[in-house]
């Protein structure tokens, strides 16, 4: 797995001049994702959302590979047609490259809108990795809660009201949906830890088949915290085992982290103007219930890597 | 040229014809009356008889969706679909075509839900005739199968670059058989010629970004050259028609005259319809009727020009849909063929009819009786009458 001084030393597929929100994590997931395929050719797609809309302004684009944007929910379906008519030239002998796929999706266009395509394609076994950057609601429109969106957070459509705390529901655990579609390679991954996201990317390429990664990628606007926190805020959401870092290798389950001491969920909740509402005292019992969530499925997970 | 004659259904004629082109990728989702088509087409990817990479995706958004992806990677990609289908890809239907992406799709003709109906008429098309696609109706499963071929070489051409959609009248051609003259394989290819996509997403020494958003700073430029792709494949269309005539012995315009030219009546129709119109003109032109057929072959582009040409001598003129805008003043063909007509100095009387929705029969009596009512003065011009409907 390459170094830090291997990965810098490869150059930028995806390039400066995009125009990200300053502490974006999204185009930090672009870049480290593109840096780890290393010298192979990679064609790259992208849901319609923030990551897309920053990178492509016509006549810009910060993408230096092949890039196809074509809309929201289909991500997943229009890498599994380049990846056919690679499959296709390659056999014809038109395509000579030994070439990798890679998609990208936001959470709304893989947990929500995106869910069948990308689980179609999952099931037809496309050559393909799939990286669903995870910033818990719809930024890309204006903050809109999502299935990806933590209990109790207020966004513009699950605002926090006089009678309802923000956001009523647990998210939806996307990773294992995609576990259980039985592919090859299922991770999670954080911005924040560059090491384990790119050995990650590395791995899912070279195992070959239908691959899937859910990156936790913190988002200022969104969330609300000052821009330099980014990396912060996602080893924090590790250290809380919000988003624990595990793997799925051919349905072997492997946890690639356990913090020495786990920290509070109201650590990193408070940090961030989405949960500030929680803070009040008569939501005590809330902030209990999300604790007890995280501690189960915790729990769970561990007894799923002890198999 | 020796052609090899065939009892085939207009739906097995495509899957024949797709064959033929043998299409680096195709991408589909079953639905009726269309099913055959990909269902045929992959009993030929399981017996290796074409080079076809089949994926079965899982809904006809993403069938696009991998049309789409297929496309810009230089493939030659085809597809086939109906109805709710097309319904369901039609956000990617208008994509395709904004990406210039030259993708040939079978559509079978069908209605449109609600209430659920499984036979023709154009309401699925029709409803797409804006996206920026190149449409081509056929008479019948001879036409589905030259169509097909034809269709290729337009999407394709410099000049174009568009996806082309091939319909056939749901049941009515899909699922009639008929005798058909069909081609050689090598001749196919050598028609289709091959394929050399300008850029493509496997180039990967040359990358490039496509569906980059466009703010109001370009949006507009680009829909633009979208109108001058359409009008340049007027020509082409034209074109690729001739030299099928050349070579395999049937003409293809954009529009087809069945005893027009010195007609006083007249009928303008899409599709299988067009069929049973001829044997009624036959009949009354025995009986001294001087009814005429304009067929429309080609809806995008449209042939304004052609049309109102040759429309100008005849005295009535009814147009008939197998569609209907709801709400608006007439089907898309009357309003369309209307508005052509309005510049004219000489133009004829013109009355709309929308008939056939859902698959409800036109037969050769009533076509008949819209003659005589037409030569009887029994009609009101510049109106929207429903034909064969119980009101």
């Amino acid at each position: 797995m390459a170094n830090l001084k291997e990965l810098a030393a490869r150059g930028d597929k995806f390039t400066g001049g995009h125009r990200a929100c300053a502490g974006c994590g999204a185009t930090i997931v672009a870049r480290q994702a593109l840096l780890a395929a290393g010298d192979k050719p990679v064609v790259a797609t992208c849901a319609t959302g923030c990551l897309e809309v920053v990178s492509t302004i016509y006549p810009y684009t910060a993408w230096d590979v092949p890039f196809i944007h074509s809309a929201f929910e289909n991500s997943a379906a229009t890498i599994s047609g380049v990846e056919a008519a690679y499959r296709s030239l390659k056999r014809q002998g038109t395509v000579t490259e030994d070439i990798r796929f890679m998609a990208f999706g936001g959470d709304g266009g893989t947990y929500d809108i995106g869910l069948q395509a990308l689980s179609g394609a999952m099931e037809r076994g496309h050559n393909m990795l799939y990286i669903c950057y995870d910033n818990q609601a719809y930024m890309n429109t204006g903050i809109q809660r999502s299935s990806a969106t933590p209990k109790g957070s207020s966004t513009t459509t699950s605002p926090n009201g006089k009678k309802i705390p923000g956001k009523v529901q647990f998210r939806k655990n996307l990773t294992e949906i995609m576990a259980a579609h039985g592919i090859p390679y299922v991770a999670q991954s954080v911005v924040g830890n560059w090491s384990d996201f790119t050995k990650k990317v590395e791995k899912a390429l070279a195992k070959g088949g239908p691959a899937f990664i859910a990156v936790l990628q913190p988002c200022r606007l969104g969330w609300g915290y000052p821009p330099e926190l980014t990396a912060e805020m996602g080893r924090l959401a590790v250290e809380t085992n919000f988003w624990p870092l595990y793997e799925v290798e051919d349905g072997k389950y492997k946890l690639n982290y356990t913090p020495k001491e786990r920290k509070p969920i109201d650590e990193w909740m408070f940090q961030q103007e989405r949960f500030r509402h929680l803070k009040r005292p008569e939501h005590q019992a809330l902030i209990a219930q999300i604790q007890q969530d995280i501690d189960a499925r915790w729990d769970h997970l561990n007894k799923k890597c002890s198999l | 040229m020796q052609k090899i004659i065939l009892a085939k259904t207009g739906n097995e004629a495509m899957a024949l014809a797709m064959k033929q082109v043998n299409p680096d990728v195709v991408a589909a989702y079953p639905i009726t009356p269309a099913t055959e088509i990909v269902q045929i087409f992959s009993q030929y990817v399981a017996d290796g008889e074409v080079k076809t990479e089949f994926v079965a995706v899982e809904s006809e958004h993403s069938a696009m969706s991998a049309c789409i992806g297929s496309a810009a990677a230089g493939a030659r990609t085809m597809t086939g679909t109906s109805s709710q289908g097309l319904a369901l890809m039609y956000e990617m239907v208008y994509i395709a075509a904004g990406l210039r992406l030259p993708i040939v799709m079978a559509n079978v003709n069908r209605a449109l839900s609600a209430p659920i109906n499984i036979h023709c008429d154009h309401s699925d098309s029709m409803g797409c005739r804006d996206a920026g696609w190149i449409h081509i109706f056929s008479e019948n499963a001879q036409e589905a199968y030259d169509n097909m071929i034809q269709a290729m070489r337009i999407a394709e051409h410099r000049d174009v670059r568009l996806p082309v959609m091939v319909t056939t009248d749901g049941f009515i051609i899909s699922h009639g058989m008929e005798r058909i003259d069909t081609l050689p394989d090598a001749e196919v290819q050598g028609f289709i010629g091959k394929y050399d996509p300008m850029m493509h997403l496997l180039d990967v020494k040359k990358p490039f970004t496509i569906g980059a958003i466009n703010l109001t700073d370009y949006y507009f430029e680009h829909r633009r050259a979208m109108v001058d792709a359409q009008n340049n494949a007027l020509k082409v269309i034209k074109e690729v028609g001739a030299e099928f005539g050349q070579k395999f012995d049937t003409n293809y315009g954009l529009i087809e005259k069945y005893h027009l030219d010195d007609a006083e009546v007249a009928i303008v129709a899409l599709g299988s319809t067009c069929g049973t119109a001829k044997v009624v003109i036959d009949q009354l032109r025995e009986k001294g009727v001087k009814a005429g057929l304009l067929k429309i072959r080609v809806f995008r582009p449209f042939p304004t020009e052609e049309i109102v040409k040759a429309l100008e001598n005849i005295k009535t003129v009814a147009v008939l849909d197998r569609s209907d805008s709801v709400g608006g003043f007439g089907g898309p063909v009357f309003t369309e063929v209307r508005s052509a007509l309005y510049g004219s100095a000489k133009k004829p009387q013109i009355a709309g009819y929308v008939y056939g929705l859902g698959g409800r029969e036109i037969d050769m009596e009533q076509i008949e009786k819209l003659f005589m009512d037409l030569k009887d003065g029994k009609f009101k011009a510049d109106s929207v009458s429903y034909l064969g409907v119980r009101e």
